[in-house]
């Protein structure tokens, strides 16, 4: 089943060949990175380049570092008291490891979709618009189209446009999720990190973030982690596969999937363990 | 085979059959549950009686007094010649140095909840935590002490016109006991809001401030209110800083430089003084008393309506 | 279209974070302002009342004369007012917590009960000095003695008791209940053998702490009429006494600056008790602390 399914995915991959052959730029270069939580090593000599307007996933068994890597991305790994991390991280060119980079100015531009549906106790409306006003936009008619604007890029307008002052709790926890994800794009940035953005849906729901994130590589840099080898196959155009906090492979996904050139990747995607 | 092997060994299951039959377990199995249950109907039967109590004394003062009288009255002079119980200047009193002492505790206890929940690491935490702890811990009458021995000489310094007896001083330090009652539960409150929604604000490019203010406080905002609300409630029924530091002077003004008297001092004054059993003064005690109680029994029905009201769900 | 111009957010930043910074300094700064005000009042009281802290002054009785007053009535007086607190509040406190969180079943009584609970506790000390004037010491006849202050101060810090240890019976985990009703074990049976000596230190440290803010109630006291002029130790808990904080409220109302001192020394008396009590419940609490 999971080779009638790669076949699948080997048959769109084919469709979208036209914009694989454009030149990309790196938009994140990772130089041996390692990481620290305590005396735990949890990243090892990372050496990773992302390009952009690509959707890079992130494959591996729990605890193999894949989510601390994607938090290292826009330092939100920090919230952890006893971190400690060595070697470079140049988004852009610049070292975001470099202790004069702002965080708030790397998060305005990086922004991440968490693996549960984290919306603000507030309306659906003040949640889209808490980015686009904390970073000094008060004007009331930009903010409505921001908010339309964002809503429909996380295509969900046309399920909330009526009741855009309700609290987003009301919601389901696939709205919520697409809510998230328009709370992100609302601050136009230009990448987005997604940490097993479907790992809290149903199936239903999974499928539409998915068609989503497909339509949104057109304008952003996607890095997503996640659990379910399906989908790294179905929305991503490369594939890295961490394991033990060391990158194994990292390759065009068509490849890590049909024909690995590690045996742990083989074993790996092919559900031998994990 | 089993039964030759019983046979061998002690019959255990045998042993407790018999103990069963003996019945003495059998009754405290029965007799606890009741026992249990006239503990706990003791805190009821204590509301009972406080109730009551109030209820039945008070009755008797508003015999001799005018209840007309006493809630509009401005003039509070039981020991005059001509008494007069108009119960307003007391509680102009109480809410002198309750608003004080709220315009003192708010601002600075919910900033020592904001760093500690939002700014503070684990470690700091852990160390000022305990100590607030004590702060909140020290016996009213030790505070009543240092209001009347040193805050008032200090506070004469800056203002040469205040007179030992004040508001000032006593609401002050009021507002320094129940700080630790508003830092440690809006704290509670405020860390009780989900990390989810810090790193979803975080992740948007906010500063750490703006997350506290924009999205934490907010959120928490109920648990917070109640923790003010409580402790409006405690500045209310605050009884020995006021006495010691506050004085024995129930005037009808808005002046917090001058002599005051509140409600809790007022019972003070008359217990410690001589007032003979059955005298109207003597009642009248309960009648400030029972004003007292509702005044606090609203403020905790409002601190629990608000947190049940407006339960946060994340 | 794009309505976020990341040219001027970035100009901005440097705006934002200086007030990140500075906010939170102005919050530590209050957190800071708070433990000082301790500081103070600690460094207040030890430095005026130490001078006046003797052997004599926890012997001697009160006086007139500055020189010759001591604390010793007012401090056999709370001890002993302890010893009837302590077991009335725990018996009533462990009991009604046991009702409530083994027996009582999810109805309008329980509801009632435990919103009950909750408002006694926001029920200021002196109501309760009129509750207990009127009851203990006239309707029951105990006059100002140490049973009428002790059932008072009891029924004060009740609804404390109640609620630490409901939170102590709750902690414990329910595999420790599951593993005694598994052997046949009746339901008190389990209570008394499993689920109190697993729940008791949290039990204790909560209590200690309820004790040790009866120890330093003074409203009631006053409301009571309890005496302050006491020339003789209590022989019986229906003997008369005096205790700690009447004789510092009594000492600080005089009008001699002397007593100031007095007051001071009895109140770094009353503050060592505190202390002891507080850290045999810190004592407890981190000995028996993450059992499960």
């Amino acid at each position: 089943m999971v080779q009638a399914i790669v076949r699948e995915e080997q048959q769109t991959k084919q469709e979208m060949k036209v914009l694989q052959n454009q030149p990309r730029e790196n938009v994140y270069e990772t130089n041996n990175l390692n990481l620290w939580y305590g005396d735990k090593h949890a990243l090892k000599d990372i050496n990773l380049n992302i390009q952009e307007n690509n959707v890079t996933a992130i494959i591996g068994p729990s605890g193999c570092g894949k989510s601390t890597y994607l938090k290292t991305l826009n330092r939100m790994v920090e919230l952890v008291p006893s971190v400690r991390t060595t070697g470079e991280i140049n988004y852009r060119q610049r070292n975001i490891l470099d202790k004069g980079y702002s965080v708030e100015e790397l998060r305005t531009k990086v922004g991440m979709v968490f693996q549960k549906p984290n919306p603000f106790p507030k309306s659906i409306y003040d949640n889209i618009a808490y980015g686009p006003r904390i970073h000094g936009i008060k004007n009331k008619k930009v903010l409505d189209q921001i908010v339309e604007q964002s809503l429909r890029g996380a295509a969900i307008w046309d399920e909330v446009k009526d009741r855009l002052h309700d609290n987003a709790y009301g919601l389901s926890g696939g709205q919520q999720q697409r809510i998230c994800i328009a709370r992100c794009l609302a601050i136009e940035p230009d990448v987005i990190l997604m940490d097993e953005p479907t790992s809290a849906l149903d199936p239903i729901s999974t499928l539409k973030v998915e068609e989503l994130v497909q339509e949104l590589k057109e304008n952003y840099s996607i890095i997503i982690v996640t659990h379910n080898m399906q989908q790294a196959a179905r929305i991503s155009d490369k594939t890295a596969f961490f394991l033990n906090g060391e990158v194994i492979e990292f390759d065009a996904t068509d490849k890590i999937f049909s024909n690995p050139s590690d045996k742990r990747t083989e074993d790996y995607v092919s559900g031998r363990f994990g | 085979m089993v039964s030759q092997k019983r046979e061998k060994s002690l019959d255990v299951q045998q042993m407790i059959a018999d103990k069963k039959n003996k019945g003495l377990g059998r009754k405290a199995e029965k007799l606890v549950p009741t026992i249990l249950f006239i503990t706990a109907a003791v805190s009821v039967l204590t509301t009972i009686g406080i109730v009551f109590t109030l209820i039945f004394e008070t009755i008797e003062f508003f015999r001799r007094v005018s209840f007309w009288e006493y809630i509009t009255g401005t003039e509070w002079l039981p020991f005059a010649g001509e008494p007069s119980y108009g119960i307003l200047p007391l509680v102009l009193g109480t809410l002198k140095v309750t608003g004080i002492a709220i315009v003192v505790a708010v601002p600075l206890g919910l900033a020592v909840a904001i760093y500690l929940s939002e700014f503070a690491s684990d470690k700091v935490r852990r160390v000022i935590k305990p100590i607030l702890e004590v702060l909140a811990g020290v016996p009213t009458i030790v505070y009543g002490f240092f209001a009347l021995t040193f805050v008032t000489p200090m506070l004469q310094k800056i203002f040469p016109s205040l007179e030992i007896f004040n508001a000032l001083s006593p609401g002050l330090i009021i507002g320094l006991m129940i700080l630790p009652t508003i830092a440690s539960l809006s704290e509670d409150a405020l860390s009780s809001v989900p990390n989810a929604m810090r790193e979803g604000a975080l992740g948007l490019g906010s500063t750490k401030l703006e997350v506290a203010l924009k999205i934490i406080l907010p959120a928490a905002l109920s648990g917070v209110l109640a923790s003010v609300v409580l402790a409006m409630s405690r500045a209310i029924g605050e009884t020995m800083i006021v006495s010691l530091a506050g004085g024995s002077t129930p005037l009808f003004n808005f002046d917090v430089t001058g002599s005051i008297q509140t409600m809790t001092a007022y019972i003070v004054q008359v217990s410690t003084g001589d007032a003979g059993y059955g005298t109207t003064i003597y009642y009248s005690i309960y009648a400030v008393g029972f004003t007292l109680f509702i005044f606090t029994l609203i403020m905790n029905l409002i601190a629990s309506w608000i947190s049940k009201r407006f339960r946060e769900e994340y | 279209m794009a309505y976020i111009n990341h040219e001027v957010v970035e100009r901005q930043m440097t705006k934002r974070r200086t007030k990140n910074t500075v906010f939170k300094n102005l919050f530590l700064g209050a957190t800071l302002l708070a433990l000082l005000a301790l500081v103070v009042l600690m460094y207040r009281m030890i430095t005026q009342g130490a001078g006046y802290l003797s052997l004599d002054f926890l012997q001697n009785f009160s006086s007139r004369f500055p020189e010759k007053a001591g604390i010793s009535a007012g401090l056999v007086g709370s001890l002993a007012m302890l010893a009837v607190v302590t077991p009335v509040s725990l018996f009533l406190g462990v009991g009604a917590a046991i009702y409530l969180e083994e027996y009582a079943k999810k109805n309008k009584v329980t509801t009632f009960i435990q919103m009950n609970i909750s408002n006694l506790a926001g029920v200021p000390s002196i109501v309760f000095g009129l509750l207990g004037l009127t009851i203990f010491v006239r309707m029951l006849g105990m006059g100002k003695s140490i049973l009428a202050a002790g059932l008072t101060m009891s029924l004060l810090i009740l609804p404390v008791i109640i609620v630490a240890a409901q939170e102590a019976v709750r902690s414990v985990p329910g595999s420790l209940r599951e593993a005694s009703y598994g052997m046949g074990a009746t339901k008190w049976q389990t209570i008394y053998k499993v689920v109190l000596p697993a729940a008791i230190p949290g039990i204790l440290t909560g209590s200690i702490l309820a004790l040790s803010r009866a120890i330093g109630e003074t409203a009631p006291l006053v409301v009571i009429g309890i005496p302050v002029i006491v020339q003789f130790l209590p022989d019986g808990i229906l003997s008369e006494f005096t205790a700690l904080p009447m004789l510092i409220f009594d000492w600080a109302k005089r009008p001699q600056e002397e007593f100031q001192y007095v007051a001071a020394a009895g109140i770094l008396v009353l503050m060592m008790l505190l202390i002891f009590m507080n850290s045999i419940a810190v004592f407890i609490r981190n000995k028996f602390q993450n059992r499960y």
